[in-house]
């Protein structure tokens, strides 16, 4: 037994560290270091370079231009991706509808939609909740009633995010309503630009409007762009939450973050003569959260290595899941704590691209409690972590 | 990376699973515990026979080759079923120092004992001013020609009821946190000026506090150079804070399967009681913990055998133990609250698993201890 990487493996890691080292934009490096949030064109300009190398969907198979890199490989890149705070694709079009296109699209949706999703043409937002359809999606409302060669859709999706970004969006859609509220699901992949749809931006904590409700009125939907087949939608979307989940527990970026707040605690004074890193209560807290990052880190790695000989990936990923975002909120409340009266400032445009006014606070102190107040969403998106211990419950506790 | 066990591993699992099996429930375990050594004998006699207590040791000292995985394996098997033998103290804490400091005389003397099951040993470390710092030593030894004199009080000496003889920790110089100036002495239990106040922990384990009253020992009897014995025992020392961290794991996964188990058959209000959510969720949470606690003890299990240096391998030892401490409060009340009032019962293994568990997270360092220790290293 041991954690040890192969020659092949350490060889793989130096050229993964020194290719994320000279490609990945110094400008957008700056802006990660500075909590400044990263725009569209940013993005997909990372994207795009990443296809270039050929590494931009290192979770797809060889086929669709994936990478066909080993799952310790898959491992290692997002981990050194992670350690710099470069970022990952964007997930909806990468790691969500494409892998359900994969299995259940037709040969021309793949030739369609896969190679834009890999060279980041197209972006793809989710729409699955809805109002009164949260952690119980499969109460859905959304309608999608068959007219000719059409689908006619009406409703509203909503905590879409980015949609305003997006050209495609991927639906769950209600197109039987006389079965098993699961039974009369189907997935449909409609255009953004199609008449009939508004967004309607919904402002978070930190006063950004990451997501949008949107709303479907009488819009045409080709027939064709139905994935797989009427009604069988929520078993497909059932399949992609199981999906394997790379790198969903975040052990680098928590790492990142801990050696940052380390630096910081250092330079912090704690008003009584010492440092906050040398301030016995503080101290103690940081080193909480990276012993739990050990655990964490750990447990991921015995995720990675039982998929390696073979296994399928199966409830370790809720508890990743669980840990992941609550171990991240901790680190993000530390970071809050360590702001003190630094992160009352509510001054969310400095942390924008292209802000040029004088700053309030120094360095990213009034980032702090925008990021604290923002990323209580990770414990509800994503099936809400109340969702993950249910199912712990039944897949593995037989509750 | 390979997180699988070798067969090795895999046939000492299954030789420990199969004589707890055979041998250990909960009634019998209950009767040695009443018994007046708290162990039995003859399971000692057959866990040399089966190799088991080979396992600590090094394969030039005649061992089975001194893994921390090993080690790892078979105490978690142990902990599933609470065994009360004093394998901790005699073989990976006595036997770990002598190991490290014994001269090839004293190894060549004791080692093949402690293997064959017929020395029992204990370590005395802790003072009553000492907690959990192994350099805060009161008690003094004093050398005058060939002779060395003990004077001072130990505490919480694991298995010092049962041991034929006691490794003393001593300052044979320096001021009493000095890391220099700490030796060890091997004291045989009967020796002059040795008292021994026998007692039972609340795990059932046996311990004792033990009194050096000017006793004399000859420099044979020395362990190791003289002043310098602290590395040694921190490095023994931390070996059995995986051991038992390890014994945690088997002790807790034990607590999470009984507990779901008995949520599925006790029924209130006309249904199990596992039906109801707000405890499906506490029993995920205890699931997450079991998962974790097992992660992080891998981890340092891990690095104990690899080529880290000294002070990662204690760091590693210090962020499992700090880890399992939060792991066995949380499971461990979980358990007993989630049976309801059998659950403080003493008939039910669950309370004692309970007890077992809350021991082990005060033995060798509390969480608070192991936290520090870990962000100081």
């Amino acid at each position: 037994m041991n954690a040890d990487l192969t020659d092949d493996e350490l060889a793989f890691q130096d050229e993964a560290r020194a290719f994320l080292q000279a490609e990945f934009p110094a400008d957008l490096q700056a802006k990660v270091d500075a909590n400044i949030r990263l725009s569209r064109e940013d993005l997909i300009r990372w994207q795009k370079i990443l296809y270039k190398k050929g590494w931009a969907a290192p979770s797809w198979p060889l086929e669709y231009g994936g990478t066909g890199w080993s799952h310790t490989k898959k491992h290692i890149f997002a981990t050194e991706m992670g350690s710099i705070g470069a970022p990952e694709p964007v997930a909806f079009g990468m790691k969500m509808v494409a892998p359900v296109l994969m299995a259940y699209g037709n040969e021309e949706q793949k030739q369609r939609f896969l190679p834009d999703i890999l060279q980041s043409n197209a972006w793809w937002c989710q729409g699955y909740s809805e109002a009164n359809a949260g952690s119980d999606l499969a109460s859905l409302k959304t309608t999608a009633v068959r007219d000719g060669d059409d689908y006619i859709v009406n409703g509203s999706k909503t905590w879409n995010t980015y949609g305003q970004y997006a050209d495609w969006i991927f639906c769950l859609v209600r197109t039987d309503n006389t079965v098993k509220k699961q039974e009369g699901i189907s997935f449909l992949l409609i255009d953004m630009k199609s008449p009939g749809i508004t967004l309607k931006p919904i402002v978070l904590l930190d006063g950004h409007p990451e997501i949008n409700e949107i709303f479907f009125d009488e819009v045409r939907v080709p027939a064709i762009n139905l994935v797989g087949e009427e009604n069988k939608g929520w078993t497909y979307a059932k399949v992609l939450l199981t999906h394997e989940r790379a790198n969903i527990a975040g052990v680098p970026r928590g790492k990142r973050r801990l050696k940052a707040l380390k630096k910081l605690a250092a330079d912090t004074q704690d008003g009584d003569g010492c440092s906050l890193l040398d301030n016995p209560a503080f101290r103690q807290k940081i080193a909480e959260a990276e012993i739990e990052l050990e655990a964490l880190e750990y447990a991921e790695l015995r995720t990675v290595a039982s998929l390696t000989v073979g296994k399928a990936p199966g409830p370790e990923s809720s508890i990743l899941k669980i840990v992941g975002t609550e171990l991240a909120q901790q680190i993000d409340e530390l970071f809050v704590e360590l702001a003190g009266y630094n992160s009352l400032p509510f001054v969310p445009q400095q942390f924008e691209t292209g802000f040029e006014g004088e700053p309030v606070g120094p360095g990213n102190a009034a980032a702090s409690a925008l990021t604290y107040f923002n990323n209580r969403k990770a414990t509800i998106y994503g099936g809400s972590n109340e969702i993950q211990r249910n199912i712990i419950c039944k897949a593995v506790l037989g509750l | 990376m390979d997180f699988s066990f070798t067969e090795e591993q895999q046939m000492l699992q299954e030789s420990v699973q199969k004589f707890v099996q055979k041998n250990y429930d909960f009634e019998v375990r209950k009767k040695l515990l009443d018994s007046e050594k708290g162990y039995s004998e003859q399971n000692w006699a057959l866990f040399a026979e089966l190799g088991w207590l080979t396992v600590p040791f090094a394969e030039e000292d005649g061992g089975f080759g001194g893994s921390a995985v090993d080690l790892m394996v078979m105490m978690e098997a142990f902990g599933k079923a609470m065994l009360v033998e004093p394998f901790l103290p005699t073989t990976v804490l006595a036997g770990g120092l002598i190991s490290q400091l014994g001269s090839a005389e004293q190894k060549a003397e004791l080692l093949p004992q402690i293997m064959e099951g017929s020395l029992q040993l204990a370590c005395a470390f802790g003072e009553s001013g000492s907690r959990y710092n192994l350099a805060s030593v009161q008690t003094s030894a004093k050398t005058s020609g060939d002779d060395t004199v003990l004077n001072g009080k130990k505490i919480a000496v694991l298995n010092g009821c049962s041991a034929d003889r006691i490794l003393v920790v001593a300052r044979t110089s320096g001021e009493e946190r000095d890391r220099d100036g700490i030796s060890v002495f091997i004291v045989s239990a009967g020796e002059g000026g040795v008292s021994i106040n026998r007692y039972t922990n609340v795990d059932g384990q046996r311990a004792a506090e033990i009194t050096l009253n000017g006793v004399k020992v000859s420099s044979a009897k020395l362990l190791g150079e003289q002043g310098s014995a602290l590395t040694a025992l921190e490095t023994a020392v931390d070996r059995a804070t995986l051991a038992v961290s390890a014994e945690a794991v088997g002790a807790m996964d034990a607590m999470l399967q009984k507990t779901v188990e008995y949520s599925k058959v006790r029924k209130q209000f006309g249904t199990p009681i596992g039906t109801f959510q707000a405890l499906q969720h506490r029993m995920a949470d205890m699931f997450i913990e079991c998962q974790l606690a097992r992660s992080i003890v891998l981890m340092a299990a891990m690095k104990l055998d690899s080529g880290a240096s000294e002070t990662e391998k204690a760091k590693a030892v210090s962020a499992a133990k700090s880890r399992i401490g939060r792991a066995i409060r949380k499971v461990g009340q979980e358990a007993v609250q989630i049976h309801g009032a059998v659950g403080v019962t003493d008939e039910l293994d669950i309370g004692h698993l309970f007890k077992r568990v809350t021991a082990i997270n005060v033995t060798f360092g509390n969480p608070d201890f192991h936290t520090a220790r870990y962000s100081a290293l």
